[in-house]
């Protein structure tokens, strides 16, 4: 597909098709023109980086104890995408990961199960096959993941192949280097190809902040996936560094709470990569909760995306049950 | 997706243990190196949290000071003016020392004599006061290179009066530099939050400081007025209102006495429409809710541009939403108390001279504690600049928002006040905060940030905020006189 593509045109579309990447009002006009659309991202309030790292320094130094500490790690395990992105990922692995992901704990089964299993979209069928009617969720990543360098088409193929497969999510990443080159039309017009190809199934997009760096870029990026209609924007794909960073997870977090202001649309948000403790992951909920409020605290609205948090979880769960701490021979290898 | 009943994440109580401090049932004053009985009367200081009281405490009398002063004319005669410079800088680097390693108990008492949070004291008051005193420490030896010209020298005894918002912090800012360019003190801590200066006296016997160098003597504005007009003192240095200032001004005219005084401010925290507005917001909220807003150089005038002044007070009411207002201890508090009931009183009054006055009153839903002194956030809208609330230092968590058009408007606006302590500026624009700072009759001006304090950077103010610089290489020149002085 080349240079300019039919969005620009959109009265060559068919209506319903229209109706489904419009931005919500009162952005319905932000995307009509490559000039336009710049003009509006390079308008948004600009990110002071030495002042986000300073609220997030102070929300760091929150004391989350006892019983608020016992809520937030089972809110924590209940908002997992247990996730496996390896070449080596086989279908015993993903077997694996699906029987711990029913049951993060096989000596507590009062231990909250994880919200998603995130696999390569040529998995996602083995995953569904072994998540049953547990209803926990399949997410795919797609989108020539992680680094998206390929042709749209191969890129949509990618998507519907693994909806095929039985994802009910996708993981997609956006066109980072059509958006360092500045043609966010291009990266908006890919989402939203994407957001139709899914049909049914969830879109979460991901902006792979480590590439994009500064905390402007990421607030600009967060808008274009929401107003191209992604469901939830993502920081990173785990496979770059850094990834989730606690001010990167701010301003998106930020972003999701300005864009509800102002379209009455909801998104979620999955910082994903990097956040491997107990103590990282408390320190993303007390954000979401000082940023953008309860709303956002479930697992429809908040993803963690990781593969070692979860047994850091496990353990301190014992360890608040228990009063003493185990070690890794307690929890499960998957 | 449907979304569930969702549970409000509620933080647990995450109190820091009182049992690190040791508070004895009473205190004397410091003096020569020795814990004395105070021959005046004493009083009770309370936990404004929870007016619990805490201790009683020695109210210095005249003789006491006269004591006081002698041992530190001895002192200075004696031992520390004549001591080589690098031995100075030895005990100062001590003092910091220990003050670091005893700081879990320092925040401790703070936040209990004060009514601060412990996330504060622990995290600003005590780190940075260990800062001073590490930052003197370097310059004792070095006064030749301070561009004072050759061999600087001390002035001899210096009086100290410090006020009740940062009481071991403006403590670190008095003692650090006297001690550090060879001067001995005597110092008056504020009537209501004497603790931590009895403690640091703990820290001067630990530290091995010679007696009299540092001799601290509580009490009220008597003790104070007793110190500062004593005959034998050299130095006046004192921080506090603008009225006591004024009456310490005139005590001093005519004497030898050299005097700085750091007193109120009335800061304008200006906003322009191309600020980063999250940040901002956070700026206006630590401009004014720091320490309850009991600070001289707080952002308490908030000047936003019209243009977007509905979107920066819907920001702004919903962050100050989240501030978490109780127990001083409580590791996650953003709100303690507010020091004593005069203070209290005095919030009230001058909060409800605004309502009287015109302007709206905004304060979040908020459950205070039942005994204590306590004020919700407070922010007043339509405020005009000839308001009382525009014009009177608060003191308190009380916010008066007025908006500008112009650059030239906000700078305007921003200096038409009889204070002149400090100023923030918000903007993503780096030639506008370079032109605007220049244009601020502020001591103190900051861009992208507010109330960052350092030991290298000198702070003090102009017109009623007093004058003399505290902090910095300008800090010494004020215990210090050339060889052509």
């Amino acid at each position: 597909m080349g240079g300019m593509t039919h969005l620009l045109d959109p009265d060559a579309l068919p209506d319903d098709a229209r109706a489904l990447m419009a931005p919500l009002p009162p952005y319905d006009d932000v995307a009509r023109s490559d000039s336009a659309f710049r003009a509006f991202l390079h308008g948004l309030p600009g990110v002071d980086q030495v002042g986000a790292e300073a609220r997030v320094g102070v929300l760091g130094t929150r004391s989350i104890k006892t019983t608020s500490k016992a809520w937030a790690i089972d809110t924590a395990i209940s908002m997992v995408d247990l996730t496996t992105l390896e070449g080596a990922d086989t279908p015993g692995k993903v077997r694996s990961l699906a029987a711990k992901a029913r049951r993060p704990d096989p000596g507590d089964p009062g231990c909250p199960q994880v919200a998603a299993v995130c696999v390569y979209g040529d998995l996602a069928g083995v995953a569904r096959e072994a998540l049953g009617d547990s209803g926990i969720h399949v997410a795919a990543v797609a989108t020539a993941f992680p680094s998206g360098r390929a042709s749209r088409a191969v890129k949509i193929a990618d998507v519907e192949d693994a909806v095929a497969n039985g994802a009910d999510e996708i993981d997609m990443v956006i066109d980072r280097g059509a958006f360092l080159a500045g043609r966010y039309l291009d990266v908006y017009e890919e989402i939203v190809a994407v957001k139709e190809a899914c049909g049914s199934a969830h879109l979460k997009v991901i902006l792979e902040t480590g590439e994009l760096v500064t905390l402007d870029n990421v607030r600009r990026a967060s808008w274009i996936a929401m107003l191209a209609g992604g469901d939830f924007i993502k920081t990173s794909t785990g496979k770059v560094n850094p990834a989730a960073t606690l001010p990167v997870s701010l301003v998106m977090l930020e972003a999701v709470r300005d864009f509800r202001a102002a379209t009455g649309r909801q998104i979620g948000f999955k910082p994903a990569g990097g956040i491997r403790t107990t103590k990282d992951a408390i320190k993303h909920l007390v954000l979401i909760n000082e940023t953008v409020g309860a709303d956002w605290l479930d697992p429809d609205w908040f993803r963690f995306g990781a593969s070692s948090l979860l047994n850091d979880l496990l353990l301190q769960r014992q360890k608040l049950r228990t009063g003493h701490y185990s070690g890794p021979d307690y929890v499960t290898v998957d | 997706m449907t979304s569930s009943t969702r549970a409000p994440f509620e933080y647990a109580p995450a109190p820091e243990s009182r049992s690190i401090v040791d508070i004895a049932p009473s205190y004397g004053l410091f003096i020569d190196g020795e814990f004395v009985d105070g021959t005046g009367d004493s009083f009770k200081s309370v936990n404004p949290a929870s007016e619990e009281v805490l201790t009683e405490i020695s109210s210095g009398s005249d003789a006491d000071v006269d004591r006081a002063v002698a041992a530190a004319r001895r002192a200075f005669t004696r031992v520390w003016g004549p001591m080589r410079p690098a031995d100075r800088s030895k005990y100062l680097f001590r003092i910091a020392r220990l003050l670091q390693e005893r700081s879990r108990e320092f925040a401790v008492l703070e936040s209990l004599d004060n009514g601060k949070p412990i996330r504060e004291s622990r995290d600003v008051d005590v780190p940075l006061a260990a800062a001073h005193f590490f930052y003197h420490a370097g310059w004792a030896d070095k006064l030749d290179h301070a561009g004072l010209g050759p061999g600087p020298r001390p002035l001899g005894v210096a009086a100290q009066v410090i006020p009740w918002n940062f009481p071991l912090l403006m403590l670190a800012w008095k003692v650090a530099p006297a001690l550090a360019t060879g001067n001995t003190v005597v110092l008056k801590p504020a009537e209501t939050t004497p603790l931590t200066a009895l403690l640091f006296a703990e820290v001067c016997r630990q530290a091995d400081l010679p007696p009299g160098v540092v001799n601290i003597v509580t009490g009220a504005g008597d003790t104070g007025r007793a110190v500062v007009e004593h005959d034998d003192v050299d130095k006046v240095a004192f921080t506090g209102s603008t009225e006591v200032g004024k009456q310490i001004a005139r005590a001093v005219a005519g004497t030898r006495k050299k005097l700085t005084l750091e007193l109120g401010g009335k800061a304008a925290n200006i906003v322009f429409d191309d600020a980063p507005i999250d940040q901002a917001v956070e700026g206006i909220v630590q401009g004014i809710f720091f320490n309850q807003g009991h600070v001289c150089c707080a952002g308490s005038r908030l000047l936003v541009q019209e243009s977007i002044h509905d979107e920066v007070i819907a920001s702004l009411q919903r962050r100050i939403g989240t501030l978490r207002v109780g127990d001083p201890l409580d590791k996650n508090t953003d709100i303690g108390a507010i020091n004593s009931a005069e203070q209290l009183a005095r919030i009230r009054e001058l909060s409800d001279y605004g309502e009287a006055e015109g302007a709206t009153r905004w304060q979040p839903a908020c459950d205070l504690p039942d005994r204590g002194f306590w004020f919700p956030p407070t922010v007043f809208t339509g405020v005009s600049p000839a308001h009382r609330i525009a014009r009177d230092e608060v003191f308190g968590p009380v916010l008066s928002v007025l908006t500008f058009r112009t650059p030239d408007e906000a700078v305007a606006k921003a200096n038409n006040t009889t204070y002149g302590l400090s100023a923030g500026i918000w903007s993503e624009k780096g030639s506008r905060i370079l032109k605007i700072a220049n244009q601020l009759r502020a001591g103190v001006v900051w861009a992208n940030t507010f109330n960052k304090f350092d030991p290298t950077s000198p702070f003090g103010g102009y017109k009623q905020s007093g004058y003399g610089r505290e902090g910095g290489r300008h800090g010494l020149a004020a215990y210090l006189k050339g060889n052509d002085a």
